[in-house]
């Protein structure tokens, strides 16, 4: 039988000590056979390591910030498609994802298919509206606020205890012992992430993670859940380890079901030492170690491909638990011309000899 | 009242502890491993004590003061459960 062609365009190329998903995703589907396939990579930066691994992608595209509006990016994409009739298109961070999701119908117009969340879903499961979210679906999340000026972090102290947490919008977090190292994260998250910062009670345990993916009917197409065993100093997991904790994928199933999800999703949580489960971010998208999932036997990148060519795709019913990732770092060297041409072009060549990962 | 080794926890016989549900493991030495794999089998403290100082050149208060110090330590990090 021959296989489906396709292809596929993806962003979050990062691979860095702060990794985007990209990578790990476009491997999944790549490793599920199910493709015939070729891979555009999107990219912010020139440096981004996905562009230059060997058999990850075919050919990159640089692609504007999503501070230079919805058209700049449409713009674009109408010149990658006129050159590459992309089939579907996974965006892999947070901050593109509202882009995404405002131009997912013109993206279709121009034959570019996503599987993304609703604009409600985006906006219902922010972590300024969290709280909401919470008393909405019946679902434990800690107490939290956002915070605009110095004013509000005054009166933090009638409502919150130290230590609490200060987050970005949509990344960065971090704990404060008492208001003067609120006002030091508050500063470095706004000028990176700009308002609101969230303030978030500081729930004592252990985080452990959920990469879920949702049909968008409610159904939870599969689930695995994850301890990080090893952290780096920007909170990403260096290791993991499969659980088999049935509160957690119960947990799973019902923000899945009751929100109708569709797409990926990250679940944060913390388990507290009473067994106790608060959500305290759901992200909507792949995380960066899906690929943990595909080892565990949970293809989720590739579900979520076939469910955005309207493809059926049967709920996973497995997992093995005890399945870790460990990550690595690795240097490869880059011959000038490729930087030079998605420098000065915005887009260069497949490499003639990649090979796939 | 018993307490035993939790259902799902795994013990390897070179004494590798994996608690699936919070993804920990552990290792044992040779006695921890004994004790663990006759606790899972869901021997009584006072019968593992009676095997392990017929067994082993040990006087019964030292081998006591040792062994419920080692079941305190499973407790705490969560391995044991109410049996029967």
């Amino acid at each position: 039988m021959s296989k489906l062609k396709l292809k596929l365009a993806a962003t979050g190329l990062n691979n860095t000590d702060n990794p985007g998903p990209g990578v790990p995703v476009i491997r999944s589907i790549r490793e599920s056979g199910s493709f015939s396939m070729e891979v555009v990579g999107l990219a912010y930066e020139t440096l981004e390591p996905g562009i230059y691994m060997p058999g990850v992608t075919d050919r990159t595209y640089m692609i504007p910030y999503p501070s230079d509006g919805v058209e700049a990016l449409l713009e674009r994409l109408e010149y990658i498609q006129s050159k590459e009739q992309v089939d579907v298109l996974i965006p892999n961070f947070d901050a593109e994802l509202y882009t995404f999701m405002k131009s997912s119908e013109r993206l279709e117009k121009m034959g570019i298919r996503t599987f993304l969340p609703t604009l409600a879903q985006f906006e219902e499961r922010h972590k300024s509206n969290l709280p909401r979210f919470g008393e909405k679906y019946n679902v434990p999340v800690p107490k939290s606020r956002d915070i605009l000026s110095y004013q509000d972090i005054e009166k933090l102290r009638e409502d919150f205890e130290f230590p609490l947490m200060v987050k970005g919008k949509f990344y960065d977090a971090y704990l404060a012992y008492n208001e003067e190292q609120v006002r030091m994260h508050y500063n470095k998250i706004t000028a990176k992430w700009g308002l609101p910062v969230i303030i978030q009670e500081f729930v004592r345990g252990t985080e452990v993670n959920v990469v879920a993916l949702g049909d968008g009917t409610g159904q939870t197409v599969g689930a695995v859940p994850m301890r990080k065993q090893y952290i780096t100093d920007k909170g990403k997991a260096w290791g993991g380890i499969t659980l088999d904790d049935p509160a957690m994928m119960e947990l799973t199933r019902h923000i899945i079901s009751k929100t109708q999800w569709r797409g990926g999703m990250e679940l944060e949580l913390i388990k507290t030492t009473r067994n106790e489960l608060y959500v305290i971010e759901i992200n909507p998208r792949i995380p960066a170690w899906v690929y943990l999932a595909v080892g565990a036997g949970q293809n989720l990148p590739e579900a979520l491909v076939k469910l955005a060519l309207g493809m059926e795709v049967k709920p996973f019913k497995h997992y093995d638990v005890g399945k870790m990732f460990v990550r690595y770092s690795y240097d490869m060297i880059v011959d000038l011309p490729r930087f030079e041409q998605l420098s000065t072009l915005g887009e260069v060549e497949p490499e003639k000899s990649s090979k796939s990962i | 009242m018993i307490m035993s080794l939790r259902k799902n926890i795994a013990v390897s016989d070179s004494g590798f502890v994996f608690d699936p549900s919070s993804g920990e493991s552990y290792s044992l030495n040779p006695i921890g491993t004994e004790i663990v794999k006759l606790l899972q089998q869901g021997r009584s403290h006072e019968d593992i004590i009676r095997d392990l100082t017929g067994k082993y050149d040990v006087d019964d208060a030292t081998l006591e003061r040792y062994y419920y110090d080692f079941i305190g330590m499973l407790k705490q990090f969560n391995l044991l459960e109410n049996g029967e």
